[in-house]
């Protein structure tokens, strides 16, 4: 963000990488670690919240319970068992899932821990079908150098991941349970950071490391990263669920920018002199009557299922909800989504967005006059939905409006696509940890740490320099290949076809040609990774040119139901053997014929110019120049 | 050196060495430099190793290894949060109907609270907490609850059925519209046999049986669900009769009422674990909807008995399961040590291997009443079949029908406490009394394993 000086702010990040492990089963059960399109049987449940020995339950987990939650469980049979569908106790700690862990641990010089406890962290939105995510420290503190700056390693961390969200259906939400389970690692760094490059460079750092263990997975989903963002006068913000790499740095800019425009909104509202106590004594007043008559749709829905329309009169915000805090979002929205979630509410109107939602100039006269709000000076708020909501959502606003006094509420946000974030639920006070005694404690012992030993990612210089000495990479072919997602495919695949295809057309396959066709906006991501192997297979084999690679890729991305064999076909790639190479040739030199009667064996360059023309691509140059040669002697021998 | 706060070995010495107990704030040194600083953690006996474990300050629990060049030195201490006022559940007053149900705590934990420091849970079941905890009984019925006692399901004994008997006869006196025992559910079954046996002459409200699979300091219990359940059967129920509500399928959708004397769990984890043996369930009963809807169209009404208890068992009876081993032995052994009455679950139609005839026949003379189930669980004792079935029975064995082991045990434990004779027991045992037998098996009641 132009203008922004980060060190001047005191910007402080840290960043929590969570990257899904690939091994061969998940954490806490035999079930495969992976997705799946299968469908499973369904179940419906409800959670509840749970009451500590000091009398209290955890105000989220009650407040989900108190809107009437039930989750509905899609449980494919293939992926999931009854420790996914909380039908069973969790198996032991996945060995295999430790051991990659404490490999990137040893990378990290962390400490690692003596005995691994796994633990209950409290999760009620019914991610988790037992109520809570079960993690485990396995080692504390390391660092990682990236651009020359040390930053500290806080914890690293074997927990499951959560499942899948499909969607919601009134109180209902969907949840597939195939992703329960999958081991993550979760990497915590210390709040370092202090620009939102940085911050990017640090996830990269992190990744490449992680990636370099060789058992990680890739794709879209299998690496998330949290942020915690502040500024000095600020409030830590957690921010979860960035999917995406590059989207980290718009991320922190936007959570940067909301912060001090918060606290020029606090700083506002102090200079006008907006009070606590002013805000206590505002009331909310039923504006049904006065609105009845009104063609907002909004409001008509509303009074049409029994509602009633609330206003309140925020004294001196006259301008404030309008305010911008981040692109594209105003702090009227804030104030929204905070009564989207505590009062249920679909949304609410503010003064600074009108007119507008139907709502005429000659009815926000009214309103401001019934309210008692001098135009120009004060803000309002409408609500309009069943009593009990709307009065509900009117506490929350005001609520909401008190903390602005403040500066910036402590929450827990989401990442949105476009890098902006929005209100997820305050930031939970002392974790609700307590430990899972289903599971008994792991040592960490002797066997293990050899074993953890052949997960130990080699520094990337390292690799660098191994690809360039044993493939005869160039340095910045090897350098993006150590980048890339697919990191171990593509040192698999230069294994596999040495001798048979050259290291730098089968790295430059993977980095350069799929990297042109997502320029040209396809998704070769999500093409398998078999697939693509089979591929340079083909071509290994002589079954399609070199250069044909790049349009099967293509049409792998567009046609993911396609096999490779498929697309070789569907775009005629297939080369030709002799014998087809013999029928095209008969063809032409018979077309041709009384030319080469004319020209001898001169007319071999108007052969080949008609012969390649139609065969390029498709067959092998020196086969086609070779059986050319053969027709024309065979015409001129018939003539002799 | 004795144990510490579940520390045992060189951890538990060094710890008393440092002055140091759980809940202090400790800083460990390990032998090469590295520092871990936390609350120190009792450890839970059983788990075995040289490790002191401590709470993080982010929560998280570590195990640090202890040896000689370990340092241990308290930094402090964290106090201790004081229970405040419990935060209910529901906001503004519980309304409940005019219906009365007496909640019986008999085990299991129904409503618990959870140490967040510690992971312990310990379980409360008093009426003021259940108000706060799981104020949906309220729709149903105003409740009472009080606890007999509060033991491992697996420490269960005929001599506290007496004891649950009592008490549940004292609540129906004092006129609630039905009760609810809560029970640890390994050994439910034979519970809720041994009370239909108890009542079976007289009971004018149902009585329900109800408990947990998941514990209820989880997020996930399905403590709560079955309680409501059961809450729900003993107070709007039209039958009268001792029965096991528990989840009817994986989710919270409906429960079932089985009869006590016909019930079994039947999964070692699963929340529908409960499941009528060569019967069908007596009821489906949906707690959210407050609905219950008869599956067998056949039961005792409620409020047409009077109450007749017929309280007392015989703790002198075994139950065993035949083996392709040496079971003469056994039933020897079992001779020997004076147990009175002897439950075998047969081979198939019942049998024993006919070595172990000459045992049968010692065991009638020496007056042990000797019943026979079958270890298929599902279908019918015949011992008219097979040449060994009959000279079992010429031996003297009461072949059970198609009665549950669990049922066949509470009865003859039962019927041992009251018969005269062994020709006693035998009439008692070949009466049925409360449904745990019939001669009549439709089709659709072998649906267990499900259908492919
Ligand atoms: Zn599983």
């Amino acid at each position: 963000m132009p203008g922004l000086d980060y060190k001047a702010l005191g910007v402080k990040v840290g960043l929590e990488i969570h990257q899904q492990l690939d091994t061969t089963h998940k954490l806490f059960c035999e079930c495969p670690a992976e997705l799946t399109d299968d469908e499973g049987d369904v179940f419906l449940r409800m959670l509840r919240p749970t009451r500590s020995e000091l009398g209290d339950v955890d105000p989220a987990a009650l407040f989900e319970w108190r809107r009437g939650r039930m989750y509905r469980y899609h449980a494919p049979p293939s992926h999931t068992c009854l420790v996914e569908a909380d039908e069973e106790p969790p198996h032991p700690i996945n060995r295999e899932a430790v051991a990659i862990a404490l490999g990137v641990a040893m990378a990290l010089r962390s400490t690692i821990v003596d005995e691994i406890h796994v633990m209950r962290k409290t999760v009620i939105d019914g991610s988790n079908t037992s109520g809570f995510q079960r993690t485990a420290i396995v080692a504390l503190g390391g660092a990682i150098e990236v651009g020359g700056k040390t930053v500290p390693i806080e914890t690293i961390v074997v927990e499951e991941d959560a499942a899948r969200k499909l969607g919601e259906q009134g109180r209902i939400v969907d949840y597939k349970l195939d992703r329960l389970g999958i081991p993550l690692i979760e990497i915590a760094t210390a709040p370092v950071i202090e620009t939102p490059e940085e911050a990017k460079r640090v996830a990269l750092a992190i990744g490449r490391l992680l990636r370099l263990t060789g058992k990680v997975k890739r794709g879209l989903g299998t690496i998330r990263q949290d942020l915690n963002v502040s500024i000095r006068g600020g409030a830590k913000t957690e921010i979860k669920g960035v999917q995406r790499l590059e989207l980290i740095p718009k991320v922190v800019e936007n959570e940067v920018l909301r912060q001090v425009r918060l606290l020029e909104i606090k700083d506002e509202l102090r200079r006008r002199g907006l009070t606590e106590e002013a805000l206590r004594e505002v009331r909310p007043v039923d504006l049904t009557g006065l609105l009845r008559a009104s063609k907002s749709r909004v409001i008509k829905r509303a009074l049409k299922s029994g509602g009633k329309v609330l206003g309140v009169k925020l004294p001196l915000m006259h301008g404030i909800l309008g305010r911008e805090v981040m692109p594209g979002r105003r702090f009227g929205g804030e104030v929204a989504d905070y009564a989207r979630f505590w009062a249920g509410v679909a949304g609410i109107i503010h003064s600074d967005e009108l007119p507008g939602y139907g709502i005429t100039e000659e009815e926000i006269e009214r309103i401001a006059e019934v309210l008692g709000v001098v135009r120009g000076r004060d803000a309002f708020v409408l609500v309009a939905d069943s009593e009990e909501k709307a009065r509900k959502a009117i506490d929350v606003v005001i609520w909401r409006v008190k903390m602005a006094l403040e500066g910036v509420p402590e929450e827990t946000r989401a990442a949105l696509e476009d890098g902006t974030t929005r209100y997820m639920r305050p930031r939970p006070g002392s974790a609700r940890m307590y430990p899972e005694t289903d599971i008994p404690p792991q040592p960490v012992t002797q066997d293990l740490l050899e074993e953890a030993k052949r997960y130990v990612p080699k520094p990337p210089d390292a690799v660098v320099k191994e690809l360039v000495e044993r493939y005869g990479l160039s340095k910045d072919l090897a350098e993006a290949v150590v980048d890339d997602e697919r990191f171990r495919v593509i040192v698999e695949a230069l294994e596999r076809f040495k001798g048979s295809l050259e290291p730098s057309y089968v790295a430059g396959f993977f980095i350069v040609t799929l990297r042109g066709l997502r320029g040209e906006g396809l998704d070769t991501d999500s093409i398998p990774d078999e697939k693509l192997v089979e591929v340079l297979e083909a071509v290994a084999k002589g079954e399609v040119a070199r250069e044909a690679a790049e349009s099967i890729a293509g049409y792998l991305a567009k046609n993911p139901e396609a096999s490779v064999d498929e697309a070789v076909e569907a775009l005629g790639l297939r080369k030709m053997g002799r014998e087809e190479v013999e029928k095209v040739l008969e063809e032409i030199v018979a077309q041709l014929r009384d030319e080469i009667l004319k020209r001898g064996e001169r007319a071999m360059g108007l052969v080949m110019g008609r012969a390649m023309a139609k065969l390029r691509g498709r067959a092998d140059g020196r086969l086609v120049a070779e059986v050319a040669r053969e027709k024309i002697r065979e015409v001129l021998a018939r003539r002799g | 050196m004795g144990e510490y706060h579940g520390y045992t070995g060189i951890v538990a010495e060094v710890l008393r060495k440092a002055g140091v107990k759980p809940g202090d704030l400790v800083r460990i040194r390990r032998g090469d430099g590295a520092e871990f600083e936390g609350v120190l953690m009792p450890r839970y006996s059983l788990s075995p190793g040289p490790y002191v474990v401590v709470k993080l300050r982010n929560g998280y629990n570590v195990g640090v290894r202890v040896d000689p060049s370990t340092s241990i030195e308290r930094v402090g201490e964290v106090p201790r949060g004081k229970p405040g006022e419990p935060m209910p559940l529901v906001e503004g007053p519980l309304k409940p109907p005019r219906e009365r149900v007496m909640i019986v705590g008999a085990g299991g934990t129904v409503a618990s609270r959870i140490d967040y420091e510690t992971g312990a849970v310990k379980p409360y079941l008093s009426v003021d907490e259940l108000s706060l905890s799981v104020p949906e009984l309220w729709r149903y019925a105003d409740i009472d609850a009080m606890q007999v006692f509060q033991i491992l399901s697996e420490d269960m004994k005929p001599s506290m059925w007496s004891r649950i008997v009592d008490e549940v006869a004292r609540a129906i006196e004092r006129g609630y519209d039905g009760v609810v025992v809560t029970h640890g559910t390994d050994t439910m079954a034979y519970t809720a046999a041994a009370l239909a046996f108890a009542f079976h002459k007289g009971l004018p409200v149902p009585v329900a049986l109800t408990g947990a699979q998941r514990s209820s300091d989880r997020p996930s219990s399905d403590a709560a669900f079955n309680l409501t359940a059961a809450v729900l059967t003993a107070a709007r129920a039209p039958f009268a009769e001792v029965v096991v509500v528990m989840h009817g399928e994986t989710g919270d959708s409906y429960a079932l009422a089985h009869r006590g004397v016909r019930v079994k769990k039947m999964h070692s984890s699963r929340r529908d674990a409960f499941q009528s043996v060569n019967a069908p369930p007596l009821a489906k009963v949906l707690p959210y909807e407050g609905k219950i809807e008869m599956i067998d169209q056949r039961y005792r009404e409620r409020g047409r008995e009077e109450l007749v208890v017929e309280n007392g068992f015989h703790e002198r009876v075994a139950l065993i399961k035949h083996f392709p081993g040496d079971i003469a032995s056994v039933i020897d052994a079992l001779v020997d040590k004076g147990f009175k009455g002897i439950v075998i679950e047969g081979t198939g139609f019942g049998h024993v291997s006919s070595d172990a005839i000459k045992s049968l026949e010692r065991a009638r003379e020496e007056g042990v009443a000797v019943a026979i189930v079958t270890q298929t669980i599902f279908g019918r004792v015949n011992l008219n079949v097979y040449s060994t079935g009959r000279m079992m029975l010429a031996a003297g064995v009461i072949p059970l029908e198609d009665m549950t082991a669990e049922a066949a045990y509470a009865k003859l434990s039962w019927a041992l406490a009251r018969a005269e004779s062994l020709e006693e027991v035998r009439r008692i045992m070949l009466t049925n009394l409360a449904g745990e037998m019939s001669g009549r098996h439709h089709l659709r009641l072998y649906t267990h394993t499900g259908r492919w």
